[in-house]
């Protein structure tokens, strides 16, 4: 015969089992998980940029591709990717200068100080002078998503850092977050918008628009997955600098001839 | 226990639950953690096909080979072989279909991205050869007398 007291110790160990999953029952090995859990999460790709600022001769034709590609507004003065200039003359001085991010090239010895005024640095004063293209560093820690409050901005599985334009709010915390400067609002969606090398381009197998446009080889994309890849190699076997790698980003563009007033 | 004492707290439970179930409707389906976890992970999974399908614009020297094959061998025989078609042409998109013209920049601005003269030591502008853009022929198109395709072949 049932008694009270046999019914509800049954019943609470019919729960106890029910609840218990089958996977629960199996044998693992650590091993296969581990390794099961590194072929699930990996991708076979993560896009690096390399760029060598010996090369560039700061015709800015990249910035025009990229803003004509990319459908950002060709005359507002944003751009996902632009070209700095840098000047150190004789005299000890640092002069940089940006003009529409380098849209039009430079075609002026004159600086653009802002607010409409030029110095005019004479070729004999110049103690070295170079162009620096920037664009997003598609960091492997990036700041701008661990802000973004509604995860409209994210890593891709190849390590790009997209934009997802439906679902931003345009907060500006990732605008504010990022220590490149690299991200801005859109004109015309109102949404962060930043450089994303390209992702409908490099997934259909093809180069960036910028690296297609310099006609001098100073940009160029990669997979560091690939121990071929000619930018792979370049970034294991030469000498490469990173962008503000004090912030602990870990930035995926790499520089050649980086200079110390670079920042 | 008196009532007025568990109203507010109804109208506290009914207002998560709304809020939760408003969430429900509103929050896509792909919403998901990617391979990175919550932190650089948590997004729409179908944004990533969003962008891939994103028009490409820019089509590369190939692309333009298939039809103009003699301009791209005449250019490929000179130094401005470096030069993409599109970067004095434009963007092909669907060319010809759309657009069936594409415009060709002949500014001399276009030129002197390259061609003012910037001697900066440590950078490639110092090896190519300049003009001064306000002494030589002012007001005239260099392709009046430079070949773009050929700058080597001489005055024409």
């Amino acid at each position: 015969m049932i008694t009270r007291r046999n019914f509800l110790k049954k019943t609470a160990l019919g729960i106890a089992g029910a609840t218990l999953p089958l996977a629960a029952l199996k044998i693992v090995d650590p091993k296969k998980l581990l390794a099961e859990a590194a072929a699930d999460k990996s991708s076979a790709v993560r896009w690096v940029f390399l760029v060598d600022t010996y090369k560039c001769v700061g015709c800015g034709m990249c910035v025009k591709a990229c803003k004509l590609e990319n459908e950002i507004p060709y005359d507002a003065n944003v751009t996902r990717t632009w070209v700095e200039r840098y000047v150190l003359t004789k005299q000890g001085g640092l002069l940089a200068d940006s003009p529409k991010g380098a849209r039009d090239g430079y075609t002026t010895t004159k600086i653009d100080l802002g607010l409409g005024e030029y110095k005019d640095v004479k070729n004999q004063d110049i103690e070295k002078a170079f162009f620096v293209p920037k664009l997003c560093n598609q960091c492997e820690n990036p700041p701008c998503v661990q802000v973004c409050p509604v995860g409209a901005t994210y890593q891709a599985p190849d390590g790009v850092v997209l934009v997802d334009r439906t679902w931003c709010i345009g907060c500006g915390y990732c605008i504010m977050g990022c220590p490149y400067g690299v991200r801005f609002f859109h004109p015309v969606y109102h949404t962060a918008e930043k450089c994303n090398f390209c992702y409908h381009r490099i997934t259909k197998g093809m180069k960036t628009a910028c690296v297609d446009a310099c006609p001098f080889g100073a940009r160029q994309i990669g997979n560091i997955k690939d121990p071929n890849d000619p930018v792979t190699k370049v970034i294991r076997d030469q000498r490469v600098g990173v962008l503000k790698s004090e912030f602990g980003t870990k930035p995926q563009v790499y520089y050649i001839g980086l200079d110390e007033e670079v920042r | 226990m008196k009532n007025h004492v568990f109203r507010p707290l109804f109208v506290v439970i009914g207002i998560v639950v709304l809020i939760l179930l408003t969430r429900m409707v509103y929050v896509p389906k792909d919403f998901g953690v990617g391979p990175r976890g919550y932190m650089y992970g948590w997004h729409r999974e179908n944004n990533e096909d969003d962008w891939k399908k994103f028009k490409v614009k820019y089509q590369g020297k190939e692309y333009c080979k298939e039809c103009h094959p003699d301009k791209y061998d005449s250019i490929n025989k000179t130094p401005h072989r470096i030069i993409q078609c599109e970067n004095c042409h434009g963007p092909a998109i669907d060319h010809p279909s759309d657009p069936p013209k594409l415009v060709i920049d002949k500014s001399r601005a276009l030129c002197l991205r390259c061609h003012f003269p910037l001697p900066y030591p440590t950078s490639g502008r110092s090896r190519i050869k300049g003009i001064d853009p306000d002494k030589h022929n002012p007001d005239v198109e260099c392709s009046t007398c430079h070949n773009p395709h050929n700058p080597m072949e001489g005055l024409r």
